[in-house]
């Protein structure tokens, strides 16, 4: 929008009444080491406001931004009672939605169509008498330079000048033109065209295309063929669809003898042999082929599931990465079928230890650090600080993504806390509940993070009489897209997520998502549109934005025209070949016929959304884009979407000195020896109660069994929904992850991890004959033989079991160079590679969710007993089967009244936490190599029935009322128990009982 | 039959179970998006009671309810206003309990928890006034969901609405089942005199922040699973219902 006469104001808003932002995050600063205490924090609300109107008329509309009982408008000027005032807002381009709402309400109240611009930005008043390294400390807390400025003046500045203004408004200078890039060129400059990116006219490089040289022939032999150069949208539009993040080339190329790869081979393989085996008890609806997949869920309706990955961005930007994918894997729902409307939200991460790179008291041996090679829990991290002579490792020193030193990674710490706020914003916002996640702690993860985050969605089978899975751009249907706007955020973040991250990943791949954009036209489309059948298909952006979800949907009918001029755009300037790639969010492309568009766009409109008509679907073979009157993109849909070379890949089984050199863990990832209570604080166990309950998991009224169980409000391995109010049918949700055990046996793993998800559904009451499982893999440095050997071999477990528990594969996603490559505090190169994972996410569907069994111990007098499953060596799926049936049966019956797998815990913590679930005492006698079974408490006047069913159960002991844990030689109080459970992260709780929480804590901020 | 109006729209995300709660207990319930009601406000009309349900309205942005209020302010008012001088039953739950206040519909004001963090967990909650939305019951226990949650009574004196003196407050949060069940403390968000919800000086207008639509069918309930076992061994039947429906099927009472 451009504004000719523009009057530039600032409206400052301060608290009336006590403000807890600013007193708990000086209680945050005051944990930073600083060299003097801070006095005082005050937090100033500001909006810089540019609009063509008087000033005066802007002040008073400002009047509807406040609530007069808690704030007022304010003068900075007549502030004076600080030292230091900081200013953090976005940087240019960046998404501000707080400043899309206020823009909103100004006009609203102004009950004029005026164009204004508004730009967020917080004002921190700081008494405290800092040196420049505490504030330099202070301001790095407080935002982070990839997306936001940090303006920060004393009080004798202020007093001189005042805070001012700054506008970040984003200025794009560079031409509009489409340009041609020649292909006639040697090989060597062929390849830095593929790594580097397009060469502009000043020299510089517009980023990486991520495209190989083998890649860049066939595209150099493809323009030969048409018989001219490629256009620049051309490159970047085959630069984003080939690309490792769209095409899954790893799992979809030839991998030694297995021609077909391993998606193919394996993956959809075990699928299709499991639907075959099952006949007409197959309950798989719609596999593979979609946003989500799709498994029935009753008569009427089907359930959808897709897990994401968000590693690279939320590595960059924690906040905006995490909240984009958890929004993003929404629009999967959304984009399913005619649309799957999102009933739960999941998530999973790994983070590097939060204690490590801050100032805690972690005493590990930097080195080892360093190379990545530590089993932390070998250590003593649980010592107080006081206790700790040991020389701290600190948060100052850090990685740089620069031999300069002058692009800091974040620490864990602030990558954990930026997640986990970004999935809470994301998840709340929407009005999704977020049921369930989890989160593996491992310094492999410390540069880039795993951040996993799933969305189940509802759909009726049928929509307006048709098949909803079944959907079909026509050609003659309107390219229509609709939501967001579209801006330089998130340009190359599909040929970036597909590299190793390194000093050239482009900051223009942060983005921030904008959940309420979203809200709005996800209400529009899953409530209204779709059950009046007002389009033909339906698909969101994701990676590669349009030039991705147009051509994918092109595929349907055969071709597509789209006029870039069209697109709306959030700032004037973009190129035209930015316009076509750019992954700006909330949007959504859908094909609809041209005599539905009035009664489809009159629609959205009433509901505040955005629909635009950018073209249309034709069926000419092609790709076709014009830009100003010039023809863009012009390229065979065929070539676009299968054009690239296959490449045969290579494995090579690790040698023993390849693992050692890069096998970023040894040993288990528990020592057997750890006393109950060092096993109860360590971080992959402890109570994770603050994420828990900041996460909105009762939203939509579904709840069945909460992420929190039993009294002593233990995380659960498991979560049930109930999707329909007028049905008992409800969805049990678990997972499997051992990334710790990947480098020892990766075939084991899998096969692990998979009984692991099975194992845990069913101790809650799935019926293991009615099970489907995701995977995702996250693996490392994919380029090298010795990993994609580890990645077949899981793989072909993936197949082998899959195929023996008779649970197909619906959905997967793999990200495959979690690698971090940069520089250590003293300027030496460092490459960190996240440990390869598997995620394996399960669904299954139940008929009777009272039938449900939680983990926690419920009577004092009830008998433990352990079902031992063979899952430790090796796998033996059908014993375990059988096994689980059995139990599927007496859970039926209601022999159970607790239960709890041990998938992803040694058999004396399980123990313990079950007690703690249910506050009450034990007294058993067990061996403890167990790490796999299932763990029940039975009512003694049922123990008869459930030793005839299950003879090979061991009796452990009993549940009593005596408050403490007895377990073989090891006895303490529950309260102590308790206590080590929820102490390492306690002060992040929500419980008002911050200063009474004062042991163990260890993670501490 | 009773009419429900629950409004929608602009990131108000709890409709259909306000919906759902409505239906279940008795009433004939419209989702309506805010938008439609602006162009056509006499369809208020045809209404007994209307619902402001829980969500994100705007995001949050600017204040919770704030937004959203504003839009009501600027287009809706006078309607608003007929309505509830009408003999008609208003709630506002959570994210609506803001909007009523942003409204100056109730007293008081809502901000920032004191931990400054969305929580979500259940609560007790005593009822402290009459009201035709609380008929017949003394206690009940609720799940609460939201980041400003901390009732404010006392305002500054430049707030238009009365003096807190003669405040009617409607529900109190208070050590009770589930806060003994989970050891939790009885307040959640560190508000004045633990006021969880008000009322207007009629008893017709309540703002609440817990969610009474979460607490409808029995498995709502935390600790069902744990009632069950107890249940069962007793050889006593279970409820299908949760507390929260009490509080609707009092509305549609009212009417009938």
């Amino acid at each position: 929008m451009i504004i000719l006469d523009l009057q530039t104001v600032r409206i400052d808003i301060s608290s009336k009444i006590k403000d807890t932002r600013a007193s708990q995050l000086l209680f945050s600063l005051s944990q930073l080491e600083l060299g003097s205490e801070l006095e005082s924090l005050q937090i100033i609300d500001s909006y810089t406001v540019q609009a063509d109107l008087p000033t005066s008329t802007i002040k008073k509309a400002a009047n509807n931004l406040i609530d007069f009982k808690k704030e007022q408008l304010m003068l900075l000027e007549n502030l004076n009672d600080f030292d230091f005032a900081i200013e953090i807002g976005f940087l240019p381009g960046v998404t501000d939605n707080l400043a899309k709402t206020v823009a909103t309400i100004l006009k609203d109240s102004l009950k004029q169509n005026v164009a204004i611009n508004v730009y967020s930005s917080q004002v921190f008043l700081l008494k405290a008498n800092l040196s420049e390294i505490d504030l330099k400390q202070i301001i790095d807390t407080l935002h982070n330079p990839l997306i936001q400025r940090a303006r920060v003046k004393t009080s004798l500045q202020f007093n001189q000048t005042g805070m001012g203004i700054e506008i970040p408004n984003v200025v794009l200078t560079s031409k509009q033109e489409i340009t041609m890039v020649d292909l006639n060129v040697d090989d060597a400059i062929l390849a830095e065209l593929g790594s580097k990116g397009i060469l502009d006219e000043d020299g510089s490089r517009r980023g990486p295309l991520a495209l190989g040289l083998d890649y860049m022939k066939a595209i150099q032999a493809y323009f030969i063929k048409e018989g001219r150069n490629a256009t620049d949208i051309e490159l970047e539009s085959i630069a984003q669809t080939w690309s490792e993040h769209c095409k899954h080339t790893i799992f979809a190329d030839p991998i030694d003898e297995l021609k077909e790869g391993l998606y193919k081979g394996y993956i959809k393989a075990a699928t299709n042999q499991i639907r075959k085996d099952k006949g007409d008890k197959d309950f798989c609806v719609s596999v593979f082929s979609d946003n989500s997949g799709a498994i029935a869920f009753d008569d009427d309706y089907l359930i959808t599931h897709k897990m994401e990955t968000h590693n690279s961005p939320s590595a960059l930007d924690p906040f905006g990465g995490a909240i984009t994918g958890i929004v993003g894997v929404n629009r999967d729902a959304i984009g399913c079928g005619m649309g799957s409307k999102p009933i739960a939200n999941l998530y999973g991460y790994c983070f590097g230890i939060p204690s490590l790179n801050s100032d805690s008291c972690v005493t590990l041996d930097q080195n080892r650090l360093i190379d990545g090679s530590v089993n932390f829990t070998e250590s003593s991290h649980r010592k107080p600080c006081s206790q700790s002579p040991e020389k701290k490792f600190s948060t100052h020193e850090g990685l740089y993504r620069d031999k300069e030193l002058t692009q800091k990674m974040l620490s864990p710490k602030r990558i954990m806390e930026g997640v986990i706020d970004g999935v809470r914003v994301g998840g709340n916002c929407s009005g999704i509940p977020t049921v369930h996640g989890f989160s593996y702690f491992h310094p492999s993860f410390r540069a880039k993070p795993l951040v996993f985050v799933g969305t189940l969605g509802l759909m009726p089978r049928l929509v307006n009489g048709k098949d909803s899975c079944q959907k079909a751009a026509r050609p003659g249907d309107l390219i229509v897209v609709l939501g967001g706007r579209v801006g330089l955020d998130g340009i190359h973040g599909a040929t970036f997520s597909s590299v190793e991250m390194d000093s050239s990943s482009p900051a223009t791949a942060v983005q921030i998502g904008d959940p309420i954009t979203q809200k709005k036209f996800s209400d529009a489309i899953i409530k209204e549109a779709r059950d009046r059948g007002l389009y033909s298909s339906i698909t969101d952006n994701g990676a590669g934005g349009i030039s991705c979800s147009v051509a994918e949907m092109a595929k349907e009918c055969g071709g597509c025209r789209v006029e870039l001029d069209k697109v709306p755009l959030k700032y004037p300037g973009m190129q035209a070949w930015q316009i076509w790639i750019s992954e700006s969010q909330e949007r959504m492309t859908l094909a609809i016929p041209p005599e539905n568009w009035d009664e489809f766009n009159t629609l959205m409109k009433s509901r505040d959304v955005e629909a635009v008509v950018i073209g249309e679907f034709t069926d000419s073979g092609r790709c076709q884009v014009h830009y100003q009157g010039q023809m863009a993109m012009d390229i065979e849909l065929e070539f676009l979407h299968d054009g690239l070379p296959e490449r045969q890949l290579i494995t090579r089984k690790p040698s023993p000195e390849w693992l050692a050199m890069n096998t970023s863990l040894r040993g288990a990832n528990v020592p057997k020896q750890f006393s109950l209570l060092e096993l109860l604080s360590h971080p992959n166990h402890c109570s994770k109660e603050f994420i828990s309950q900041q996460y909105d998991h009762e939203v939509q009224a579904v709840s069945v069994l909460k992420p929190l169980q039993g009294r002593g409000r233990v995380n659960g391995d498991t979560a049930v929904i109930k999707p329909r109010i007028d049905s008992r049918k409800a969805a049990i949700i678990s997972y499997g992850l051992k990334p710790e055990e990947t480098d020892t046996d990766p075939y084991l793993m899998a096969a692990r991890s998979i009984d692991a998800a099975i194992a845990s559904a069913v101790a809650t009451g799935a019926n293991p004959d009615y099970i489907a499982i995701l995977d995702n893999f996250c693996w490392n440095s994919s380029d090298e033989p010795e990993r994609l050997y580890q990645l077949k071999e899981t793989a072909r477990a993936c197949y082998d079991y899959a195929v023996a528990f008779g649970a197909p594969f619906i959905s997967g996603k793999d990200s495959m160079f979690n690698d971090f490559k940069g520089y250590d505090a003293n300027g030496e190169k460092i490459k960190i590679s996240a440990l390869p994972t598997l995620l394996i996410s399960a669904l299954g569907i139940i008929d009777d969710y009272s039938k449900v069994v939680s983990m926690d111990l419920k009577i004092s007098g009830d008998k433990i007993y352990f079902l031992e499953t063979a899952a430790m060596e090796s796998v033996d799926a059908a014993a375990n089967l059988s096994l689980y049936r059995r139990f599927y049966s007496a859970v039926q019956t209601e022999l159970i009244s607790s239960a709890m797998s041990l998938a992803h815990k040694p058999l004396k913590l399980a123990l313990a936490h079950k007690a703690i679930a249910g506050q009450l005492g034990i007294q058993v006698e067990a061996g403890f190599d167990q790490d796999t079974g299932i763990l029940v408490s039975i009512d003694p006047l049922k123990s008869k029935r459930f030793e005839t069913l299950f003879p090979k159960a061991q009796l452990l002991g009993e549940v009593n009322a005596t408050k403490r844990i007895k377990i073989n030689a090891e006895d303490l109080s529950l309260e102590e128990a308790t206590s080590a459970y929820r102490a390492p992260f306690s002060n992040y709780l929500n419980d008002q009982k911050k200063e009474l929480a004062g042991v163990n804590q260890w993670l501490l901020l | 039959m009773v009419t429900a109006l629950i409004f929608s729209g602009y990131g108000i995300n709890c409709e259909q179970e306000t919906k759902r709660a409505f239906e279940l207990a008795g009433a004939n319930a419209d989702i309506v998006h805010l938008n439609d009601l602006i162009a056509e406000p006499s369809r208020l009309k045809n209404y007994q009671i209307a619902a402001f349900p829980g969500g994100f309205s705007f995001g949050d942005d600017t204040g919770s309810g704030k937004a959203y209020a504003n839009m009501i302010k600027n287009h809706l008012l006078k309607e608003i206003k007929a309505f509830v001088a009408r003999d008609t039953l208003t709630i506002g739950i959570c994210n609506g309990f803001q909007v009523l206040t942003s409204l100056d519909l109730l007293k008081g004001t809502l901000t920032h928890n004191t931990s400054a963090q969305f929580i979500d967990r259940w609560v007790d909650l005593k009822v402290s006034s009459d009201s035709p939305w609380l008929k017949g019951i003394e206690f009940m226990s609720l799940p609460v969901a939201h980041g400003e949650g901390r009732y404010i009574r006392h305002c500054d004196e430049r707030s238009e609405v009365a003096t807190p003196s003669d405040l009617k407050v409607a529900l109190q949060y208070t050590a009770a089942e589930i806060t003994e069940y989970f050891d939790y403390p009885a307040n959640p968000n560190g508000s004045d005199d633990d006021i969880a919800a008000v009322l207007s000086d009629d008893g017709r207008i309540l703002g609440m922040m817990p969610h009474p639509e979460r607490a409808i069918e029995f498995h709502h309930l935390p600790h069902w699973t744990f009632l069950k076992e107890k249940a069962s061994r007793a050889s006593m039947a279970l409820p299908e219902n949760g507390p929260g429906l009490r509080l609707f099927e009092n509305a549609v009472e009212y009417f009938n």
